[in-house]
């Protein structure tokens, strides 16, 4: 019992990470169409962009970790992040939205290739060491189950991320007008939605909460490369889709259910079976509900 | 293609390519080769892939799964089947090497035609991105339950499989690949199959068993797929590095980059993706970073494809009777 709860407890902080990422894939899903391939690099450019802040600051050398400090690595990664979604859109996937959709799919694939290899380049491709801007603490629950302080940290802000992106959507203006868009592109501009600012506003979250993703993975797993993002990346894709792609409430179930299955099976079976039960999980769902968890049924019109 | 003709031309082809095998071994270099080879077995990749994706309208991203499958199952018959049946003679060489080979080719493309088979049933429910991520899970799936094989090498690469592909297999390959699936293409069932690309519903209304069709696309794919594997299994070192889904993506990006549903297209895709970082090699570090971005630049220039749907032959080089392409949608 004990051991389930404590794979439980570190199933739910890493789901909360992939809930982050599947979050900014299902909201460009949501209103393009696409399979934002680039986003698990996003997520690694948000990694890397904390570490050379955190770096900046002087954090344990000039200024002690305090979660003040960690506030303002985690902000300013994620600003980072959102201006690079919001150039990524403008520059790669604005001059495709117009062809097929295997084009703009492609064209992602090369945004993401480009970013991991760029990575490599200016940031080498030996892993380096995320700097401590939070001192790590074990904390004991209830059942012996022992947690750090950083995990209990990745939930917290995960939540209130997940809160305040279902506040602007629903309470906003804003928010409204990326629910229409997501609806029907076409008569959303018509109403005079600004279709492109919303896709623009939709990139920046998206890649916010993916940095924020980066930022908090950096804290609990200390270890970022170029390429961490790949993984993460699909898995977090798989979540979405296990959720019912386009829903937000679908990808952080989603997002959870592949955190704590793949706890349970690195706890259970083996760990080398890790990567193969998110998509035995998603394969069965599927088949069983096409659309996925919370996706809407699309009747077919011919 | 009449009996005659195609005789002749079978056995045309069969000289061509062992001359072409014959001459490259001692003109080429080693290295140059080596890309030939590799280039040859992409180009078996992404025609099946095409089948799937170009002319059938699905969208699989799960081939490097079938590819590992047709590699270790035919990899492991060598091993442990062939010296079984034949002793020591089959590791001699020659003849009964190369029909032993061939043998195992075929066990490839099988074992690989019935994974195909298991991974074309959820095409019955699933359409579009769902059926892709299924894909894609497949392949992963297929990828991580071969590393628990442990009599297939696991995390350590299956060593020991005699080297028997050389440039003459594969590119015997790759034209029989080819030759097949236009063959394929341009019969009542092939037509079927680009109905249902064009519109699923209508083809069904129209009385095309789509599912039927689907899942044959998706078994033939596979087919072709594992032979690719098998060839290059016989190649080179192999572990399952060499199968996660990037492999798959680049099969996809060759299959896009040449035009979708143009069979030359993809032969014109597979090469230039494996040439051009070789020849970006100069760039050193650069190079995937040019790559990616020419990627990038390509799909803004040239959202269809190289050659769209367009076929190029020889026939029309010279005489200029080429039939109208079929309308794009």
């Amino acid at each position: 019992m004990q051991e389930f709860l404590q794979q439980l407890a570190n199933g739910v902080a890493w789901g909360s990470i992939y809930a982050l990422i599947a979050l900014g894939y299902t909201m460009v899903y949501g209103i393009l169409r696409l399979i934002n391939f680039a986003h698990g690099d996003i997520y690694m450019v948000g990694a890397f962009a904390a570490y050379f802040l955190a770096r900046a600051m002087g954090v344990g050398t000039v200024v002690e970790a305090s979660p003040l400090v960690a506030a303002a690595v985690l902000l300013g990664s994620m600003v980072i992040c959102a201006a690079l979604g919001v150039l990524i859109e403008l520059f790669a996937y604005r001059p495709v939205r117009r062809s097929s959709r295997i084009t703009a799919l492609i064209t992602a694939i090369g945004v993401s290739l480009f970013l991991e290899n760029a990575g490599i380049r200016l940031f080498g491709a030996d892993p380096k060491f995320f700097p401590q801007v939070i001192a790590p603490r074990t904390i004991a629950l209830a059942g012996g189950v022992m947690v750090t302080n950083h995990q209990i940290m990745v939930v917290v802000v995960s939540v209130l991320l997940m809160v305040a992106l279902t506040l602007f959507i629903q309470k906003t203006r804003t928010g409204k007008a990326m629910r229409a868009v997501a609806f029907n592109r076409d008569a959303a501009s018509l109403m005079g939605i600004p279709v492109d600012r919303i896709i623009t506003i939709t990139f920046a979250i998206g890649s916010a909460l993916a940095a924020a993703a980066g930022f908090l993975v950096g804290l609990t797993n200390p270890k970022i490369e170029p390429l961490m993002g790949i993984m993460p990346g699909v898995k977090a894709f798989v979540a979405a889709v296990l959720g019912g792609i386009g829903s937000i409430p679908g990808a952080v179930i989603g997002g959870l259910v592949m955190g704590i299955s793949e706890y349970m099976v690195v706890g259970y079976i083996s760990s080398t079976y890790r990567d193969a039960i998110a998509f035995v999980i998603l394969i069965i769902v599927l088949l069983i509900k096409p659309t996925g968890l919370l996706g809407r049924n699309v009747t077919e019109k011919v | 293609m009449s009996g005659a003709r195609g005789v002749i031309g079978t056995v045309a082809a069969i000289a061509v390519v062992w001359a072409i095998d014959w001459a490259g071994s001692r003109i080429l270099n080693p290295y140059i080769y080596r890309v030939l080879v590799l280039c040859s077995i992409n180009v078996i990749l992404a025609l099946s892939l095409n089948l799937v994706n170009g002319i059938t309208g699905q969208f699989s991203i799960g081939h490097a799964g079938f590819m590992a499958v047709g590699a270790y199952a035919s990899a492991a018959y060598t091993v442990y089947a062939v010296p079984l049946m034949l002793g020591a003679e089959a590791s001699k060489g020659g003849w009964v090497a190369a029909a032993a080979f061939l043998l195992a080719i075929l066990v490839g493309g099988l074992v690989s035609a019935v994974a195909g088979f298991l991974v074309g049933l959820p095409s019955m429910r699933l359409r579009g991105d769902y059926l892709a991520i299924v894909t894609l899970g497949f392949g992963e799936i297929i990828r991580v339950a071969i590393l628990n094989i442990d009599a297939v090498g696991g995390a350590r690469g299956f060593a020991g499989v005699p080297q028997r592909t050389n440039l003459a297999w594969v590119l015997g390959g790759a034209w029989v690949t080819f030759v097949l699936i236009r063959n394929l293409m341009r019969s009542y069932h092939g037509r079927a199959l680009l109905a249902i690309r064009e519109d699923e519903i209508a083809a069904e209304a129209l009385g095309v068993p789509t599912t039927r069709y689907k899942i044959t696309a998706f078994v033939i794919g596979a087919f072709f797929a594992g032979m690719a594997g098998a060839l290059f299994s016989h190649y080179t070192y192999l572990h399952t590095n060499s199968f996660t889904f990037m492999k798959s993506i680049e099969v996809i990006i060759m299959v896009v980059l040449g035009g979708m549903g143009s069979l030359t297209g993809s032969i014109l895709g597979a090469t230039l993706l494996t040439a051009l970082p070789e020849l970006l090699r100069f760039a050193s570090s650069e190079r995937l970073i040019i790559y990616s971005l020419l990627l990038i630049l390509l799909m803004i220039a040239r959202p269809q494809g190289i050659l769209g749907r367009r076929e190029v032959s020889f026939r029309s080089w010279f005489s200029r009777r080429r039939s109208r392409p079929t309308p794009a949608t």
